[in-house]
């Protein structure tokens, strides 16, 4: 496997992106194809745990927000 | 008997001097060839349109003139005829010359009037403006008489802060021009006075004269000190009204233009005090109407109101930036939602699920094909259920024949 640099999540999801519609064209020998599909799916992974921390992290500050507000 | 001419002219100036009408006589003719010599004496002709007879005036009668005699005038000559022994001439002997029609002493004042003017003593730039507020006041007058007194009187009655100095002199007669012209001088050179007033009472034109000399009015030219005259009444002018900085009808009009009067500048101060204090009342109460509209200001009276408002505002950034934030995820979430998707239509794994399996070295590296292995190899197979580490025993080479219902681009 290629070494990994970390990469925003604009970036994952470009890749993501870029690996389907790759893959979409069915032009990819079976080793390539089974890279991209391996990569995609960490990706994919990857981003949805990004989005739930951001989400998290959004609920939070809201509700110390309105912690503060009270006050 | 025979005569020397020296015989002759005797007994001409003998019959001459003896005739009444020869020894005191009037003539009235035109002065020409008019000769003043150093010695004093005057030589000159009387003529009339046909004839002119020689005249003399010596230096002692020469001094009384009044007038400067020029060619041209009309003159009366008083005298007596006489001849002159040595050369037989027979001359007017003049004790007195006054000039005909107009009188010596108006020619007098036109020919000084005319004289000073050319020299620019009667020029408006020369004349000096007189202080509001006098301090000291100086009277070149007459010590007695009604002049001065109603000037003292006039001047203590409206402006009693002013000092009044009397300096005394004859305004009248032989010397007096002269003693005017010395007081004026010594006011002038002790700085004795902020304004000089110099005049006399009423009188006749050889009253006034002292004011028509020379003296008198170049010592009132030049005067540092601003100087008013007050000469007889409102109809005389005389040559120091021409040459004075004010000129007053009579000593007492003097006296009203030297000062100001003390009820008008009570008058003056009183309103003054009055506008002043009207005007800072106005100036006060603008100020204040324009505190108490300031201080009803909403701003100055709920204060609250302005946290209020900017709470609100607050309140409201904050839900909108949540929400921004909120349709961001969203969007990145749908957007992945649908690569996923994709992906997975796409996935190996799929083919897995029916089945199939994968072929790969311990490395990880797919085995596409069956020349890459070699017998007794470690290969990994993976099934959508698990794998399995394996032993690669025989290699078969050949095309792999299927049934035909298997389509597979794996």
């Amino acid at each position: 496997m290629a070494a990994k640099k970390k990469m925003t999540f604009e970036e994952s999801m470009n890749r993501l992106e870029e690996i389907v519609s790759l893959l979409g064209r069915g032009e990819a020998p079976l080793e390539e194809a089974l890279s991209l599909f391996e990569e995609g799916a960490r990706l994919t992974r990857e981003c949805t745990a990004q989005l739930d921390k951001a989400e998290q992290k959004v609920k939070l500050l809201a509700r110390n927000g309105e912690e503060q507000n009270e006050l | 008997m025979t005569y020397t001419p020296s015989q002759l002219n005797q007994y001409i100036k003998g019959r001459m001097d003896s005739d009444p009408i020869l020894s005191k006589i009037l003539v009235r003719g035109e002065l020409s060839n008019y000769k003043f010599y150093p010695s004093g004496h005057h030589y000159f002709s009387l003529k009339d349109g046909e004839g002119a007879i020689r005249c003399v005036l010596f230096r002692g009668n020469a001094a009384g003139l009044r007038f400067r005699p020029e060619n041209g005038m009309q003159v009366i000559a008083s005298g007596r005829v006489s001849v002159f022994p040595r050369d037989g001439q027979y001359q007017l002997y003049c004790e007195r010359l006054t000039p005909e029609g107009a009188g010596e002493l108006a020619v007098a004042f036109e020919q000084l009037k005319r004289k000073l003017a050319a020299q620019g003593l009667f020029d408006l730039d020369r004349k000096k403006p007189l202080p509001r507020f006098p301090e000291k006041i100086a009277l070149v007058t007459s010590p007695a008489g009604a002049a001065v007194r109603d000037m003292i009187r006039i001047l203590g009655a409206r402006y009693p802060l002013a000092e009044v100095i009397v300096v005394p002199v004859l305004v009248q007669g032989e010397g007096a021009a002269r003693e005017i012209a010395a007081a004026l001088d010594y006011v002038n050179y002790h700085r004795l006075a902020d304004v000089i007033i110099t005049g006399r009472g009423g009188g006749s034109m050889e009253d006034l004269w002292a004011f028509n000399e020379e003296a008198a009015a170049l010592a009132i030219g030049r005067s540092k000190i601003p100087v008013i005259s007050a000469v007889g009444h409102e109809p005389d002018v005389t040559i120091a009204d021409f040459v004075a900085d004010v000129r007053a009808a009579t000593p007492s009009n003097a006296a009203e233009l030297a000062v100001p009067d003390q009820n008008e500048l009570y008058a003056r101060l009183d309103s003054t005090g009055e506008y002043l204090r009207k005007t800072v009342a106005v100036n006060l109460g603008n100020c204040r109407k324009k505190l108490v509209f300031l201080s009803q200001n909403p701003a100055l009276v709920n204060p609250e109101r302005y946290f209020e408002g900017k709470r609100l505002l607050l309140d409201y950034q904050n839900q909108t930036l949540l929400r921004e934030m909120e349709q961001a995820l969203a969007r990145r979430r749908e957007r992945l939602g649908r690569l996923a998707a994709s992906l997975e239509a796409m996935s190996p794994l799929k083919v897995l699920a029916r089945g199939y399996a994968i072929a790969q070295t311990p490395e990880g590296q797919v085995v596409a094909s069956a020349k890459d292995l070699a017998a007794g190899e470690r290969i990994h197979l993976k099934w959508s259920d698990g794998g399995a580490a394996c032993r690669v025993e025989e290699i078969e080479t050949g095309e792999v024949q299927y049934g035909s219902q298997e389509k597979n681009d794996l």
